[in-house]
């Protein structure tokens, strides 16, 4: 301003504090890019000088090159690459949000209401120790090898993480908030839903992420046993087909849309716990 | 003053639980009159009981014997006249100052905006203009405890219960905010009980002083205290009840 020097209270020359800062978060980026490229470039490497055995390692360009290449080729599993994808996220979101629309208002009301606990819990109890992947044989015998039923199995894996972290969010509400709203007249069900509900966000959150998380990784298991096209299936095809560049391809799609899930979902959880920052 | 009117009236009030198989006897037959504006001081050693007496009084718990009145009238359980600042800190992190002070009428489903500017009545009052947008984290510990005292005014009780508000502040910040209470007090006339294991403070503060004995809480002694405000924590006066008091008061457990 006014041509002279902005000063912060500390003394410092405030534009010189900012420089320094974005300075230090550039550093930090450039080390992140030059890990991966490192990592990349020594795969390279290794695969061109014939280190490890190209039957069993396909370089990073390979995999790019066939990365190119599956967006319109469809062979050898029979399905383009953004078919397997579509196919992938189908699946993996149709249970994921089902888990996450029943096993959130399930945990929580649990939490909140002693009944509703003593009714639901010892059924819930029961279901949480099975293994999602173990529902599979009984599922195609109900279901055959389609959408519903891998979704089914995803639901599961997505579910129980849901209702747990859920339920223990809303169970650790400030006693005293509690009494706050009574004092303020509120009836149980507004205490509930203006306290309880609000102190379990964080719990919430944390049960939405480890539920992405065995969704996408059921949904791999998944579509590897009973499945006609998606991610799973392309690995699995890769591997009958002895290409390592199809299984690799897969392996870095399939990380690669769970990053873009999780970030979608803390861009979220700041948008909802903002005041945390603030 | 001659002629007090009785505003809250608490008749032989005995509570107790159930601990390991046993009764542990929590407040015994404890009968109160407290006058229409007045600002009363419960005082007591640490784990007496007052906190159950307060709870009791509010409605938030059930005493297991005896009945309370307000203005004559016998009521039970919880009542929008008596409101409750809380011995811990008791805001909602997800809220805003503004949004915590008007939780009450928010509850009461008053419009917002009636409803915002009662609290930025109170808000004012407290001293805390300007940072109605401030979520409870950015706020000092004092702060903290002025926009529980204003989130209690913001309800508009006639009675207000006030459970060692200021118990967790450091001791400057507690000379500041004991002087800030009874500025609002005397501000905003209400009828307060105000609850603290410190001499000094109930002395400072109170019309009268009601001195608990450890647990099972009973009263002691009830103390007038006729001296001006603002009160002089070295004079003579304030020194010699001060002694008075703690040679009659019992031991924490
Ligand atoms: N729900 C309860 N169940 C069992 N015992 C209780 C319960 N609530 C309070 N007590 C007991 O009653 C006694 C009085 O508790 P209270 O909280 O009223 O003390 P206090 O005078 O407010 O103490 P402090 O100065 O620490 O706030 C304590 O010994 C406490 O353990
Ligand atoms: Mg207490």
């Amino acid at each position: 301003m006014n041509g002279k020097v902005k000063e912060s209270g500390l003394g410092l020359d405030v534009e010189e504090f900012k420089r320094k800062k974005q300075k230090n978060a550039y550093m930090m980026t450039m080390l992140s890019v030059v890990g991966i490229l490192s990592f990349l470039l020594l795969w390279q490497i290794s695969v061109s000088m014939e280190w490890v055995n190209q039957k069993f390692l396909a370089s990073p360009m390979q995999v790019l090159n066939l990365f190119l290449v599956k967006l319109t080729d469809a062979s050898p599993d029979g399905n383009t690459l953004g078919m397997n994808v579509l196919a992938s996220l189908q699946v993996s979101l149709t249970g994921f949000t089902l888990a996450v629309c029943i096993g959130v208002p399930l945990g929580l009301l649990m939490g909140w209401y002693r009944g509703f606990d003593s009714l639901i819990r010892p059924i819930f109890e029961v279901v949480r120790p099975i293994p999602p992947v173990s529902w599979i044989p009984l599922i195609i015998v109900w279901l055959g090898i389609g959408l519903q039923a891998k979704a089914f199995i995803v639901f599961f894996s997505a579910f129980v993480p849901c209702v747990i972290n859920s339920y223990t969010g809303i169970r650790q509400t400030v006693p005293v908030l509690i009494n706050v709203a009574k004092t303020c007249g509120a009836s149980n069900f507004t205490i509930f839903w203006k306290i309880g509900i609000p102190s379990s966000m964080t719990m919430v959150f944390t049960g939405i992420k480890v539920a992405l998380g065995n969704a996408w990784s059921t949904l791999v298991a998944a579509e590897m046993l009973a499945a006609s096209a998606g991610l799973g299936y392309m690995i699995l095809m890769g591997r009958q087909f002895a290409r390592p560049d199809i299984i690799i391809l897969g392996i870095t799609v399939i990380g690669a849309i769970g990053m873009l899930f999780s970030s979608l979902l803390n861009i979220a959880e700041s948008k909802v716990l903002g005041w945390k920052k603030v | 003053m001659d002629q007090k009117k009785i505003k809250l009236s608490i008749k032989n009030i005995s509570h107790g639980y159930i601990v390991n198989d046993d009764v542990f006897q929590a407040a015994s037959n404890i009968s109160l009159d407290v006058y229409d504006n007045e600002f009363l001081v419960i005082l007591g050693p640490g784990h007496c009981g007052k906190t159950v007496l307060l709870n009791i009084i509010s409605g938030l718990e059930e005493a297991e014997v005896g009945q309370k009145e307000i203005d004559g009238q016998p009521f039970k359980g919880s009542d929008k006249r008596i409101g409750m600042v809380f011995q811990e800190l008791a805001l909602m992190p997800w809220k805003t100052v503004m949004a915590n002070t008007e939780f009450g009428p928010q509850m009461a489903g008053m419009s917002k905006q009636q409803r915002r500017k009662i609290a930025q009545k109170y808000i004012d009052l407290v001293g805390l203009h300007g940072f109605e947008k401030s979520y409870p984290n950015k706020l000092s510990g004092g702060m903290k405890q002025r926009v529980g005292i204003a989130r209690a005014y913001t309800n508009e009780p006639e009675i207000l219960l006030m459970d060692e508000p200021f118990g967790q502040l450091d001791a400057q910040t507690r000379y500041a905010m004991e002087e800030e209470i009874q500025r609002i007090w005397q501000q905003e006339k209400r009828t307060i009980i105000f609850v603290t294991n410190n001499i000094e403070e109930a002395i400072y503060l109170g019309d009268r002083i009601v001195l608990l004995s450890k647990c099972p809480a009973q009263i002691k002694e009830i103390y007038d205290v006729n001296l001006p405000r603002p009160r002089d924590s070295v004079s003579p006066e304030f020194l010699g009840l001060r002694k008075q008091i703690s040679d009659n008061t019992d031991l924490p457990l």
